[in-house]
């Protein structure tokens, strides 16, 4: 029960795929137009991920190590192929907004960074909960993004009207180059509260270098927590 | 000890000439076209002018006070910034429009990456771009209460016929600043005249550009549309003004010339190829980005580099 949610605090916060680790950059910037589009892009990678990182986990012992790559991407193309037949199917308004970033979804580099550097080594249950934090991370972080850019871009949240009449809408923010000014600004915002937590004592060195909790298996040089391979 | 034996460490030839001084020359400079803006489009104009000018300042300063740095308001250039892009924007926009481009050419184009000669971009163009981007309706509506409809370059375009008299000395519609090639020119004359500017840049700006539409613009050598596209839009602000500016143009001689040749083909493009009438502020934005890659291109040979093979 723990380790669930040690994943889940770690996916939402700590390794916030888009916050943090950078990953998944080209959803983030291409389909937050709308605080709804972020969160459906967000959810229904999340989807995909949890499945994945479960299958993946269940076939980690099965797959040889030399094409695993291969495997794992037939694994995830299975997936998003399912969910984006459902998507079709069932929500089409959203199908339609997400458009080519739906079969994208197979060469987001969060979901194959998962099934690598975590679910190709751990049990189901922890792989499962891994994806699931993950998942929610970059719906969270695709939401806000989408939520800013909305709101400033379009004066809408979620489709309802939040501004004033008499806002006049900045629509670069809707266009591509706004996608990367709030990314930016929402970055160094949660930047600044970590270095305030930092300075107040608290142990932050772990979110600072983005290598997390895999400590046993990390290769990164400078990483003062690195314990060696020994228990590889 | 006397003068003559002072010991000193180089550099032993110092100019009296310092950031605040360039910057205000070029603040007296723009000051023909500011006041003919004010005269042609009205009190509107001067509003503009000053809120613009006033929160390029007070955003430099607020900046630089919340992150304990040295105040730099003293050097003009966020000045130079304001006025520039007061300057470029339509008589009529509402006073907001200023504030929001004097803080975003600032902070973001300015600020962000380092303060005075650290920017990549032109301030004042990536935010006059930022601002045409945001509010496309506002900024291309140059209906004021002198002159209504279209720019002359935008009539120029649809093939209508264009005065260019009232062109040359700026009874047009346009930005507050581009109106007036007699008040830019002037300013121009002063700067060169002070050493500020050389004619480098603006001069193969002008020609290139003049040459790139006398091929491809579909009139030949006609007298009457070549001086018609030089008098109208931003052309003799961009090329004497922001072109030219010391953070963003090429350092060395030829990247200059190979900078102001460059200016000139993208504005011909942008204004005869192009969806809209105007170009120059897109075409200097591009060349500012390609800086780095022209002076990669001509850095002069080190002494006793590169000399010929035996």
């Amino acid at each position: 029960m723990n380790s669930i949610k040690e994943r889940l605090v770690n996916g939402l916060i700590k390794e916030n795929p888009t916050f943090v680790l950078m990953l998944g950059m080209c959803p983030t910037l291409a389909v937050t137009t709308s605080a709804i589009n972020g969160l459906g892009m967000g959810l229904t990678t999340m989807v995909v991920l949890a499945l994945s990182n479960a299958f993946i986990s269940l076939l980690r012992n099965i797959i040889p190590d030399k094409v695993r790559i291969p495997a794992f991407i037939v694994i995830i193309a299975s997936f998003v192929t399912i969910v984006e037949l459902l998507l079709e199917g069932f929500i089409p308004a959203l199908y339609d907004a997400l458009g080519i970033y739906i079969p994208l979804i197979v060469v987001n580099c969060i979901i194959l960074g998962r099934a690598e550097a975590y679910a190709s080594k751990n049990p189901v249950i922890p792989s499962l909960f891994d994806g699931i934090g993950m998942g929610l991370g970059f719906s969270f972080a695709l939401t806000c993004i989408g939520a800013v850019r909305e709101l400033i871009g379009a004066g809408t949240l979620f489709g309802v009207h939040v501004m004033p009449e008499s806002y006049v809408p900045c629509s670069i923010f809707i266009m591509a180059p706004g996608a990367f000014f709030v990314l930016a600004a929402l970055t160094a915002i949660q930047n600044k509260i970590k270095i305030a937590g930092e300075k107040k004592g608290k142990d932050m060195s772990k979110i600072q270098s983005g290598c997390g909790s895999d400590c046993l298996n990390c290769s990164e040089a400078g990483c003062k927590d690195r314990r060696g391979g020994e228990s590889k | 000890m006397s003068d003559l034996m002072k010991v000193s460490s180089n550099p032993h030839i110092r100019s009296k000439t310092s950031t605040s001084s360039i910057m205000l020359a070029v603040v007296i400079a723009l000051l023909p076209a500011a006041g003919f803006g004010i005269y042609n489009f009205g009190l509107n104009a001067l509003v503009l002018i000053l809120v613009t000018v006033l929160s390029t300042v007070l955003t430099e300063y607020i900046f630089e006070k919340i992150l304990g740095k040295k105040i730099t308001i003293g050097d003009y250039s966020a000045v130079v910034t304001g006025l520039l892009l007061a300057l470029n924007l339509p008589p009529k926009a509402p006073w907001w429009i200023g504030v929001i481009g004097g803080v975003f050419a600032i902070l973001v184009v300015k600020m962000l990456f380092g303060g005075l000669g650290q920017n990549f971009m032109n301030p004042a163009l990536g935010a006059r771009c930022f601002l045409l981007i945001s509010f496309t309706s506002i900024m291309t509506n140059f209906d004021c209460d002198a002159y209504t409809g279209a720019t002359p370059l935008a009539e120029l375009k649809s093939g209508k016929a264009v005065d260019i008299f009232n062109m040359v000395v700026g009874k047009t519609a346009g930005t507050i600043g581009e109106t007036s090639m007699i008040a830019i020119v002037i300013g121009a004359c002063f700067l060169i005249l002070v050493g500020v500017i050389d004619l480098r840049i603006p001069g193969s700006y002008i020609v290139s550009f003049v040459l790139f539409i006398s091929i491809f613009g579909g009139h030949g050598l006609d007298a009457s549309f070549i001086s018609a596209h030089l008098a109208g839009g931003g052309l003799m602000l961009g090329a004497f003004f922001m072109a030219t500016d010391y953070v963003t143009r090429p350092i060395t001689v030829k990247g200059q010339y190979l900078y102001g040749i460059l200016l000139g083909i993208l504005t011909g493009i942008f204004r005869i190829f192009g969806a809209s009438a105007e170009g120059v502020s897109y075409a200097i934005i591009i060349g500012n980005l390609l800086v780095p890659l022209i002076e990669k291109a001509t850095l002069p040979k080190a002494f006793g580099k590169g000399g010929a093979k035996a």
